[in-house]
C-alpha cells in the first residue's frame, strides 16, 4: 500500500475526505451506501479511489442494501464500510444489531443532521447519541467514536476499523454536518507509518474451528468464507458452533461473552481528551463541533483566571464513566457543564456517572445552529 | 443406485424444522443433486438466506452458510460475490421474503445482472408466523390475514423478474422433479442473475385454508394445471389462460456485475 495512489503531506481537506481517504489508510476495500445529505461526498470521494486501490464501491438501491452488502464483504474477507446520515442511520439499525451479534467487523458513519426524521438535511445537530447507543433492538456491545475535526475524523476513522477488526464488531463513527463539510488543513501521513490492526484468521484446521468461541479476550477468531472453513453465521442466538440453539444456559453464556467482549477492553476503546483539567474547578464536557466551541471557552476564561478545563469525548459508548468518576471526586472540581446540540442526551450520561460528586448542568441547542464559546462562558456565569 | 444426500448435509443439524408435507425437501434435495451434477466443490458453494421457513435450509447443508435478516439475503450475497467472485452464490428465499420485504432488493439484483442464483420457494403464503396473506398469494384466496379471501392480485415472478433484467428466469413445482433439477443446474450454470422460482406446498398454512388439506392434493394441483410454457402457445387461447406455464422463460445474455467491478478496479489501478 504505497506509490502514488496515496498523496501524502500537507493538504486541505473537508471531514467527509478525511473519512473517506482514512478508510483506504485502515485497509478498506468494500464500500456500500446510499445518497443522503450530509455524508455523501464519502460515497462519492470512494466510489473514484477505491477501484484505484484494487477496492470496490457499491451504489445500493437503499439504505439497508448498504449495509447488508458492507456485512457481507467483511465475512468474505473484506475491511468493509458505509457512510449516511440520520434517516439512513435508522435505516441501517436491525442490520448493525445482526452485524454485533454475528460479529462482523465494519464501521458504519453517521454524519449527523437535525432530526428526528427528514429534520434538517444540511444543519448540524447532535441528537444520534442514544440511536448510536441503543438504535438497533436487544442488548449489544457498541463501539462509537466521535472526532471534533477534520484531522482528528481521519485518525478516528482509522482508529474504527483497527477497533472493528479487533474486536470483531460494527464501529460507528459519529461526525458533524460542519465536520463533514468544513475543510481544514491536515497532514495526510506517509501508508506504511499509521498501525493498522487485521482481524486474527483460525489457526486451528477448519474440521476444529469454531467460528464463536472466545478465546483470548473474548473474541473469536474469523475465517473469510470461501477459504475452506465452511461455517454458518445467522441472527439467531447460536453457540460456538455458529448453529441456533435455544438452549438457556448456551444463550445467557454467549449474550455475556458478547457484551463483555467490548466492555473487558474500555482501556483500549474509551479515549478522550484533556485541557486544562489539572486545576479545573469547573468541567466542561464535550465532543464533536460542540468541543470547539468548548475548547475557545476554555482559553478565553484561562485567559481571565477562571480555573476551567475541557474533557473532550472521543469515545462516546462505552461511556467514559470512570475518567469521568475520577475527575468528578476530585476535590476542586465543582461542576460540569455538558454543551450539546440535542435535549440533553450526553448530560443524562453525566448526570449519572458524575452527579453524586459534583454539579452537573446542560446547555442544550435544538435550532440547528452551533453551540458558540460566548453562550459556554454565559452559562458559566450564570449558574 | 440412490443418490448420497448425506455428503452434502450437515447431518447433526437434523431434523429439520420444516412441517409433514411441505415442499422445501424436495427444492433442497433438487439443489443437492444440481449442485452434484455440476461437480461444484463444497468450498466453492455459498448459500444465502434471509427469513423464513426456506430461510432455515442453508443451516442444513455443509456448504459456506449465511442466514440474514428478512429480506436482505441478496444485497449481502452481493457483498460476498464482489470480493468473491469465485464463489456459486446461491440464496434460498420464501415468496414474503423475496418480493414483499424483499422487493426493493430482488429488482435491483435483478437489474444489476450480478452472477448469483436465486431460488424462490413460492409456497404463496407466510408460513413460519402461520399463514398470513403474502404477494404472491392469489386472489381470493385465504390466509390468517385474509378471512375474507385476499384483496390484491399476486406478483407475477417471472414478469417481474424478467421486466427488471434478470438474465435467467425459470419456473417449476414440487411436482415436476425433474424439470426442478434442470433449471436448477441450468441457473447456477448461467452467467449472470438467475430467478428460479419454485410452486410449491405449504399444507400446514395455505392448503388447510384453501380447501387442499394434503400434500397430495396441493401437488396435484401442479399436475393438473401447470403446462410447459412452449407447449402453452400449442393450446387454445381460451385453455391457455386457465394454465400456470412452468419451464424456461427466459436466458439472455448481457455484463455481469462483477466481472465489472473487478475490470474497474483494474483500470483504475494501472491509471497513474
Amino acid at each position: 500500500m504505497s506509490g502514488p495512489k496515496f498523496k501524502s503531506g500537507l493538504r486541505l481537506m473537508s471531514g467527509n475526505e478525511a473519512v473517506a481517504e482514512a478508510a483506504l489508510y485502515a485497509g478498506c476495500r468494500f464500500f456500500a451506501g446510499y445518497p443522503i445529505t450530509p455524508s455523501t461526498e464519502i460515497a462519492e470521494v470512494l466510489s473514484k479511489r477505491l477501484p484505484q486501490v484494487g477496492g470496490f464501491f457499491l451504489q445500493m438501491e437503499d439504505e439497508i442494501a448498504s449495509i447488508a452488502a458492507t456485512l457481507g464483504a467483511s465475512l468474505a474477507g473484506a475491511k468493509s464500510m458505509t457512510a449516511t446520515s440520520g434517516p439512513g442511520f435508522s435505516l441501517k439499525q436491525e442490520n448493525i444489531g445482526y452485524g454485533c451479534i454475528a460479529e462482523i467487523p465494519c464501521v458504519v458513519v453517521n454524519v449527523q443532521r437535525g432530526g428526528p426524521s427528514t429534520g434538517i438535511p444540511t444543519g448540524p445537530m447532535q441528537g444520534d447519541i442514544m440511536q448510536a447507543r441503543w438504535g438497533t433492538h436487544g442488548d449489544h456491545p457498541v463501539i462509537v467514536l466521535y472526532p471534533d475535526g477534520v484531522e482528528d475524523a481521519f485518525w478516528e476513522t482509522i482508529r474504527a476499523f483497527n477497533l472493528a477488526e479487533r474486536y470483531r464488531t460494527p464501529v460507528i463513527l459519529l461526525t458533524d454536518e460542519v465536520i463533514g463539510h468544513m475543510r481544514e488543513r491536515m497532514f495526510l501521513p506517509k501508508p506504511g507509518t499509521v498501525s493498522i490492526y487485521n482481524r486474527r484468521k483460525p489457526r486451528r484446521i477448519p474440521e476444529k474451528y469454531y467460528p464463536y468461541q472466545g478465546g483470548t479476550q473474548d473474541v473469536p477468531t474469523m475465517a473469510p468464507y470461501g477459504e475452506g472453513y465452511r461455517f454458518h453465521v445467522t441472527g439467531l442466538f447460536h453457540d460456538r458452533t455458529g448453529f441456533p440453539t435455544n438452549e438457556p444456559a448456551v444463550i445467557d453464556a454467549e449474550m455475556r461473552r458478547l457484551l463483555r467482549k467490548i466492555s473487558r477492553a474500555y482501556n483500549d476503546i474509551v479515549k478522550w481528551e484533556e485541557l486544562f483539567m489539572d486545576d479545573a474547578e469547573e468541567v466542561i464536557v464535550a465532543f464533536g463541533c460542540t468541543a470547539r466551541s468548548a475548547r475557545a471557552a476554555v482559553k478565553r476564561l484561562r485567559a481571565r483566571d477562571r480555573k476551567v478545563g475541557l474533557f473532550r469525548l472521543k469515545t462516546v459508548w462505552p461511556f467514559p464513566e470512570r475518567a469521568l468518576i475520577k475527575i468528578a471526586k476530585r476535590a476542586h472540581v465543582k461542576k460540569m457543564l455538558v454543551p450539546e446540540m440535542n435535549n440533553g442526551q450526553v448530560l443524562f450520561e453525566v448526570e449519572r456517572v458524575a452527579g453524586k460528586y459534583c454539579d452537573v448542568e446542560g446547555l442544550q441547542r435544538l435550532d440547528s445552529e452551533m453551540i458558540t464559546p460566548r453562550q459556554i462562558i454565559r452559562a458559566l456565569r450564570e449558574n | 443406485m440412490a443418490f448420497d444426500y448425506e455428503q452434502y448435509l450437515r447431518v447433526d443439524r437434523l431434523p429439520h424444522i420444516w412441517c409433514p408435507g411441505c415442499g422445501h425437501g424436495i427444492i433442497f434435495k433438487a439443489l443437492l443433486r444440481s449442485i452434484h451434477g455440476l461437480e461444484i466443490d463444497k468450498n466453492d458453494v455459498m448459500l444465502v438466506s434471509g427469513i423464513g421457513c426456506a430461510s432455515r435450509l442453508p443451516g442444513y447443508a455443509d456448504f459456506n452458510t449465511l442466514h440474514t435478516t428478512h429480506g436482505r439475503a441478496l444485497p449481502f450475497a452481493t457483498g460476498i460475490k464482489v470480493m468473491k467472485p469465485n464463489l456459486h452464490v446461491i440464496v434460498t428465499s420464501g415468496d414474503g421474503d423475496a418480493v414483499a420485504i424483499g422487493g426493493n432488493h430482488f429488482i435491483h439484483t435483478c437489474r444489476r445482472n450480478i452472477d448469483m442464483t436465486l431460488i424462490v420457494f413460492n409456497n404463496s403464503i407466510y408460513g413460519m408466523t402461520g399463514g398470513q396473506v403474502s404477494p404472491t398469494t392469489p386472489y381470493g384466496s385465504f390466509a390468517s390475514t385474509a378471512p375474507w379471501g385476499n384483496l390484491s392480485v399476486h406478483f407475477d415472478f417471472m414478469k417481474l423478474a424478467q421486466g427488471a433484467g434478470a438474465t435467467f428466469v425459470a419456473r417449476a413445482t414440487t411436482y415436476h422433479v425433474k424439470l426442478l433439477e434442470k433449471v436448477i443446474t441450468k441457473a447456477i450454470d448461467h452467467k449472470g442473475f438467475s430467478v428460479v422460482e419454485v410452486l410449491e406446498d405449504c399444507p400446514t398454512a395455505y392448503g388447510r385454508r384453501n380447501k387442499m388439506r394434503g400434500p397430495v392434493q396441493m401437488m396435484k394441483f401442479w399436475k393438473d394445471n401447470c403446462v410447459m410454457i412452449d407447449a402453452l402457445e400449442k393450446l387454445p387461447l381460451e385453455a391457455a389462460k386457465e394454465k400456470i406455464p412452468i419451464g424456461i422463460f427466459s436466458q439472455t445474455t448481457r455484463q455481469e456485475f462483477t466481472d465489472e467491478q473487478h475490470q474497474v478496479a483494474q483500470r483504475a489501478m494501472g491509471e497513474e
